[in-house]
């Protein structure tokens, strides 16, 4: 760890992600065809020339860039089989899958019913054999571009295996797949992935949970690609508890063709300083995605979330609502952009940002941006940042009800609009306990004087 | 230094230019030159000695030097600002622009002196028979020096100082750098800077306690020399409790080479004090027009900008408010309008410094053919301030298919006892509106016309008469040939 092996690389262009680390990395990988060595090779070249975040780029403004150092990362060990505490998400489901430091652990399989009409529930590693050209084609196939290619070229480079779901022409799945992935020890960097496709007219909920199986300092650099194809519908759901040591890198790249739908919610809690870029492409008319994201932030937690929309063919359409709750001295940055091609008219977008500010500490910063080149559209876009509603909260008091318990009500009448967006109520269930969890174990935002 | 006076003006092209027989528009209204002689110049491109020049042949106090000097090197250290801005900028060749040119002649105190050439560029601009009285008042900024100024003697009785700030420099030292570079610094910007070492004209206002000027003070700046940069400079205090409406038109002749308009307007408002500053700017399609402007308000006082960008190649202009004392208030009413080969990047920028600040943004943009229409902003509310609010709007209307408008407002909020709003629209003029107005016979020219001025309407009013009158008639000049 001590020293890079290329002298001439200043060590914190690479931190802890060197060659060593990353030809351990190849040959700890089981199946390993020419084209994906060779991407992940000219991969982890561009990761190393690639400079840092600085302060004069736009993609990173307001950032806290101080706290991006890789310094430290290992590759992990295998977590022996049992010696993982984990607990299920609480929902019905029709299969999952458990990584732990980037290895499977834990399956359980899709009804043989499902996997008879061609459903595909399992890792990359077996995907890369069984389905190597659909993997080629849609694994990381649209790169992010907003402003973290560095680590993006890092997760590409060592990925090493996660979750592959695959959901032939017209079957639609009767519950959610889940899919766990686990850091655990020390400086342990984990990669985690998830790639879905959803043919032609198919239905799919996938959930995804990143966790943490100890208090540990760990890194974290994943990505998923959802491809909708005609008239699928696909609901993605992510619920982000990772250690709040955790330095956090998550992507998202969804794909929506002719007539698909696609609703994915992140939810973030965890982590030290996280960073969450989502990027949404509606390529053929009718196409819609729905794009919301949920956070709590207390302590010093920083979440910087991008978000990409874009319109490439006319009437299209697309949904974005980011809520941000923070407390004591942590702070969110949303930077939305929504951009309209020169053809894509009859495009109906809308961007909403809206910051709740639970502290006099606490710091929200909002770029919500538009990018229009075409006229007939109807593009709208909004952000808010301020406290409980003073007249809410003054008419629960009115009512007999605690300050503290209106402010709680108030907060979660916050997240409810975000949250009831969900049609499958277990997980709405599911998410709004996560939320709960985390403000219990949070210190109570201060009782205000009046 | 001193080059041979600039001679290739272009001939007038009124002739030439297709009269609007609907709306009575000459298009060519803008499009006006005549030959002009200089008895300054400071040549092309700059260096220690142009500013050495231009110091010397304004016989300024060894202290402007040295601010002009310091000035250049900042210029020269700072980077264009390409990584967030339009790469048009690289096209600005600093080499080829003169920064300093002046007929010489001492500012003007009445209609009937003011040189007849001065006189014929206001008939050019078609300013009609009634505003010449209006006209009489004003402070016109020909070239670098103020050609003329006499609304000065009526303000002066209330103790208005009015000035052109070369001569404000001179009978105001102290008063003038007292304020000078404050609300600005130098280093603010590559272009503030490159103001700060070159500037000349502009107007230095300052409004005594209590005192509520009477008339606006009003200036017309242009441009009239090729590859010639106008760098003016205007400085207004408002003093406690004093109130102040100034406004500026600018306009150009079209040269087939790119200006560079960089202009810095800083605006100080003591307690309880009101400034209110009208631009409209029409600078011919050439023209880089790069303009910092900011405002501070102290306790209870308000800074209002009303700023209407209509010309012009590229425009970058965010006029902000620092909103340094309890219960100041900040606004910014921005119109733009960008047609082919325009870019119009403008915003504002609110920056709360106390507590129980407010302030408002309200923005419209039109785009036309392949018009570029931009909103950038900042809202900043730092740490422990309670009661600040601000309020933003960006709406924008696209006319043709190619159209293209941006919006990129950055909000920053700390606290839990402010609140922010910002919202955004994108839209198209609508069908039924126009269909309606062509079934009453309007055409469909004039309907879009008149469509595009309803958008537009609720600031417009905001304007002074003859502004929103010259904004409607620039509006429908614009929107010709936009349709069909």
């Amino acid at each position: 760890m001590s020293v890079s092996a290329s002298p001439s690389q200043p060590v914190s262009l690479l931190g802890g992600f060197t060659p060593e680390l990353f030809a351990a990395h190849l040959a700890g990988v089981a199946h390993l065809p020419a084209w994906w060595l060779d991407r992940k090779r000219a991969a982890y070249e561009r990761f190393a020339s690639l400079p840092l975040p600085k302060r004069t780029d736009e993609a990173w403004r307001f950032a806290t860039l101080t706290g991006l150092t890789l310094d430290g990362y290992v590759r992990p060990a295998a977590v022996p089989a049992g010696r993982l505490g984990h607990v299920p998400v609480g929902v019905a489901k029709s299969g999952r899958l458990v990584f732990a430091n980037n290895r499977l652990v834990a399956r359980e399989q899709v009804a043989a019913a499902l996997a008879e009409r061609g459903v595909v529930f399992g890792t990359i590693q077996e995907a890369l054999r069984t389905h190597g050209d659909l993997v080629k084609a849609h694994l990381l196939a649209q790169p992010s571009p907003l402003g973290s290619e560095k680590f993006t070229a890092l997760h590409t480079a060592l990925l090493e295996d996660g979750a592959f779901i695959y959901v032939p022409r017209g079957v639609e799945l009767p519950a959610p797949l889940a899919i766990y992935h686990y850091a655990q020890g020390a400086q342990s960097a984990v990669f985690p992935h998830t790639l879905v496709i959803a043919e032609e007219g198919s239905s799919a909920t996938v959930v995804d949970c990143f966790r943490s199986a100890d208090a540990q300092r760990h890194f974290a650099c994943g990505q998923n690609d959802l491809h909708a194809g005609h008239g699928a519908r696909l609901t993605y759901v992510a619920a982000q508890t990772w250690s709040r040591e955790t330095l956090s890198f998550q992507f998202n790249s969804t794909i929506a063709r002719r007539d698909a739908a696609v609703q994915s919610l992140n939810l973030h809690l965890g982590g030290r300083q996280s960073r969450h870029e989502s990027h949404s492409q509606l390529q053929a008319p009718g196409a819609h995605t729905e794009m919301l994201g949920l956070t709590v932030a207390h302590g010093t937690q920083e979440f910087d979330q991008r978000t990409l929309q874009i319109h490439q063919a006319p009437n299209t359409s697309s949904n974005l609502l980011y809520k941000n709750a923070l407390l004591d001295q942590s702070k969110t940055i949303f930077s939305g952009l929504i951009v309209v091609d020169p053809d894509a008219q009859k495009t109906d977008a809308y961007q909403g940002n809206r910051n709740l500010m639970l502290s006099d500490d606490a710091e929200a910063n909002s770029l919500p941006g538009l990018e229009i080149q075409a006229n007939d559209v109807r593009c709208t876009h909004g952000a808010t940042s301020s406290r409980i509603d003073p007249e809410q909260e003054f008419y629960l008091r009115t009512r007999g009800i605690r300050q503290a318990d209106a402010d709680e009500l108030l907060t979660f009448g916050f997240f409810e609009e975000v949250l009831s967006k969900l049609a499958s109520e277990p997980l709405h269930d599911a998410f709004r306990d996560l939320i709960k969890a985390k403000f219990r174990a949070a210190p109570r935002p201060a009782d205000h004087q009046h | 230094m001193s080059q041979s006076p600039t001679t290739d003006t272009l001939p007038p092209t009124a002739g030439d230019a297709a009269a609007n027989a609907v709306q009575g528009i000459d298009q060519a209204a803008g499009n006006f030159s005549y030959k002009m002689d200089y008895a300054f110049d400071a040549g092309t491109g700059l260096t220690e000695d142009t500013i050495r020049y231009i110091s010397s042949v304004k016989k300024e106090a060894p202290w402007i030097l040295e601010f002009r000097l310091n000035a250049l090197k900042q210029f020269r250290a700072k980077p264009m600002p390409t990584h967030w801005a339009t790469k048009d900028l690289e096209n600005i060749n600093f080499d080829k622009i003169r920064y300093y040119l002046a007929q010489g002649q001492k500012p003007k105190r009445t209609w009937d002196e003011v040189p007849d050439d001065i006189k014929k560029t206001f008939e050019r601009l078609g300013i009609p028979e009634q505003e010449r009285k209006f006209l009489a008042g004003v402070e016109a900024q020909f070239d670098s020096e103020a050609a003329y100024s006499n609304v000065k003697d009526l303000v002066a009785k209330q103790g208005v100082i009015f000035l052109n700030s070369s001569e404000a420099l001179r009978e105001h030292p102290d008063l003038f750098r007292k304020f000078f570079g404050k609300v600005i610094p130098t280093g603010d910007n590559k272009f503030s800077a490159l103001n700060s070492a070159v500037f000349s004209g502009g107007s230095f206002i300052y409004v005594p306690k209590g005192v509520k000027v009477s008339h606006p003070l009003q200036a017309y700046f242009r441009i009239n020399a090729e590859n010639f940069g106008q760098f003016e400079r205007t400085l207004i205090i408002a003093d406690e409790g004093a109130e102040l409406t100034y406004m500026e038109g600018c306009t150009a002749p079209k040269f087939s080479t790119s200006t560079l308009h960089s202009a810095v307007v800083e605006l100080v408002a003591l307690k309880g004090a009101k400034i209110q500053y009208i631009t409209v700017q029409n600078w011919a399609n050439n023209v880089f027009n790069l303009v910092t402007k900011r405002g501070v308000a102290h306790e209870e006082a308000e800074i209002k900008w009303i700023d209407c960008n209509i010309g012009s190649r590229l425009t970058m202009k965010y006029p902000g408010v620092v909103l340094k004392g309890r219960k100041a208030r900040g606004e910014v009413i921005s119109i733009a309008l960008a047609n082919d080969g325009q870019h119009q990047d403008t915003g504002a920028k609110m920056i709360h410094a106390a507590d129980e600040t407010t302030s408002n943004i309200v923005a419209k943009s039109i785009s036309v053919g392949q018009g570029r229409s931009t909103y950038r902003g900042v809202v900043h509310i730092p740490k422990h301030l309670k009661g600040c609010k601000n309020n933003t709007e960006c709406d924008a209307l696209l006319i043709n298919t190619n159209s293209r408008t941006d919006t990129y407002p950055a909000i920053t909020v700390r606290g839990d006892a402010n609140s922010v709003q910002h919202e955004a629209s994108v839209s198209k003029v609508s069908e039924e509106q126009i269909f309606y107005m062509q079934q009453r016979g309007l055409t469909e020219g004039q309907a879009m016309s008149l469509s595009v001025n309803g958008f537009v309407n609720d600031l417009a009013t905001q304007f002074p008469m003859e502004y929103s009158v010259e904004l409607k008639r620039l509006i429908d000049l614009e929107m010709e040939g936009s349709v069909g």
